[in-house]
């Protein structure tokens, strides 16, 4: 089901976060349309972090996040679905895709049985991902693409309003990282969602984010398609992005 | 016996279970402190004038276990650090109080445990707590384990994380403080963490990690009670090193089984 574009988004409006005397973020505003990739980039200690927990409601912010759907109708805040980063998982824990879908999802102890619901409801979760056949492995034997595709998702069940990715690219080999992306974007088609990433790899980023926002100075510096944001002075300086042009050159233009 | 028998079915599921958690969420030191903390808890209720320190212990052992979980969350030291903060003041408190009344001897049985000598009072406690963790398991287990495995994961799907974590602390004290008189203070992280380690070597999922962890504690308390019946040796120990044989056999089988 297509919404017209533009309509149907999450707009965050004037956000600001406050810790202690510190002002962390502050005056940030993103409108993240349906059916797009927001990237998220900055460096490291810029506020992305910060922003995602504070659209998580994990941390109190001032300003507002709202979601209007097709019919401009505002749905007040958005229902969320969070891929968190691979890093801090316990991978020794005898837990099994089911178990983890299962945990979140029903109120059977699932030490004890797994309804059919449950069941039912996980497999065609993972069908969705290409990840089906992985349902009853442990956590712990499931690759970096593998275990991102399952936590992808578990973060689309049920389907939410928007969906943040946060990280996704740590540790995950190049096949990997296609196979993730290949399988965001016929979601984000599917099922029309507002996708924000944040990520490092601006590689990547430029590769398949309909829209990226520059995360400096406490607040959103710049908004645009990858091509707009890739070439501004600003970005190119922060992320000496030059140095990368100018080997290029040395090359002979080689690619 | 009989009823030192019956200690030993309550006792282990009991351990069996709650260790699954306590590994998942790399408590053992955690549960070490617990247990250490019993002396400072008798301590405590001797200069107050207890004759029996039960109550005391457990309070001390639920504030230590609500101290140094919110220490951890407050400060940026390592919990490892934290931990050992806390558990050596209060053992060193404990035993200099103790030891100062002039006879440390007649405490010393909680350091190895006594489970021959348990009452049917003890094992009446003994199985309502038992009761209530097996509610709890029943009811919360599944947002303790969304929170073991990722905490940013399990904020994000509305779980209440510090709830969590403040919740099974304070239970893994009251758990300690019950058992430590029959189990003893050595040998109660043993107990509590041998069990869930060695059925993780081999479990593919929750069901298997419980039910293993629980058939394994239960097995080697049986095991380890006769065995220190006719041996003479100290009924926690012998359990015990019963466990650790599991352990290493599991930890043997875990290559074979990786999947």
């Amino acid at each position: 089901m297509k919404h017209t574009q533009g309509l149907c988004s999450t707009t965050i409006s004037d956000l600001g976060v406050r810790l202690g005397n510190s002002e962390i973020l502050k005056g940030v505003d993103l409108d993240v349309h349906c059916g797009e990739i927001t990237a998220v980039v900055g460096t490291n200690g810029a506020g992305k972090s910060t922003l995602l927990k504070a659209i998580l409601g994990e941390i109190p912010h001032t300003g507002s996040i709202a979601f209007a759907d097709a019919d401009s109708q505002r749905l007040g805040m958005p229902t969320v679905g969070y891929v968190p980063q691979k890093l801090d998982f316990d991978y020794g824990s005898p837990t099994s895709v089911l178990d983890l879908f299962a945990a979140v999802r029903s109120n059977i102890p699932v030490w004890l049985r797994h309804s059919q619901r449950t069941r039912q409801e996980t497999r065609e979760g993972l069908v969705r991902v290409h990840a089906e056949h992985l349902m009853n492995r442990r956590l712990g034997s499931l690759s970096g693409g593998e275990l991102q595709r399952v936590l992808l998702a578990l973060a689309l069940t049920p389907v939410p309003d928007l969906l943040l990715l946060d990280e996704p690219v740590s540790g995950m080999d190049r096949n990997g990282l296609r196979l993730f992306y290949e399988t965001v974007s016929e979601l984000k088609e599917d099922f029309d969602l507002s996708i924000i990433l944040v990520s490092h790899d601006l590689d990547l980023v430029a590769h398949h984010a309909d829209r990226v926002a520059f995360v400096n100075g406490q607040t959103i510096e710049l908004c645009g398609t990858p091509a707009d944001v890739f070439t501004d002075p600003r970005v190119v300086d922060t992320f000496a992005l030059g140095l990368f042009t100018h080997l290029r050159a040395d090359a002979g233009g080689i690619n | 016996m009989k009823n030192a028998l019956l200690g030993v079915l309550l006792v282990t599921p009991l351990f069996g279970l709650l260790g699954t958690m306590v590994v998942n969420n790399r408590m053992a030191f955690f549960s070490d402190a617990l247990g250490h903390s019993a002396l400072t808890g008798i301590a405590i209720g001797v200069i107050v004038g207890m004759g029996n320190p039960q109550w005391s212990m457990l309070v001390f052992s639920v504030l230590l276990a609500l101290g140094i979980t919110a220490v951890k969350n407050a400060n940026a030291a390592s919990t490892d650090t934290i931990i050992g903060v806390f558990s050596s003041t209060a053992v060193a408190l404990g035993i200099a109080i103790l030891s100062m009344r002039g006879g440390f001897n007649k405490y010393a049985v909680y350091l190895i445990g006594d489970l021959l000598s348990i009452s049917a009072t003890d094992l009446i406690l003994l199985a309502v707590v038992l009761v209530v963790v097996l509610a709890l398991w029943v009811t919360v287990f599944n947002r303790l384990l969304v929170v073991s495995l990722n905490r940013p994961l399990a904020s994000s799907r509305g779980i209440n994380v510090l709830l969590y974590e403040y919740l099974f602390a304070v239970l893994m004290a009251v758990v300690v403080t019950i058992s430590i008189r029959w189990v003893g203070i050595l040998v109660i992280s043993s107990l509590l963490v041998l069990p869930a380690a060695a059925a993780r070597n081999v479990a593919g999922n929750m069901r298997q990690y419980h039910v293993y962890s629980v058939a394994i504690a239960i097995v080697s308390g049986l095991s380890g009670l006769i065995i220190s019946y006719y041996w003479g040796t100290a009924t926690g120990a012998t359990i015990i090193l019963v466990t650790a044989l599991f352990f290493f056999g599991t930890l043997g089988l875990r290559r074979r089984l990786a999947r």
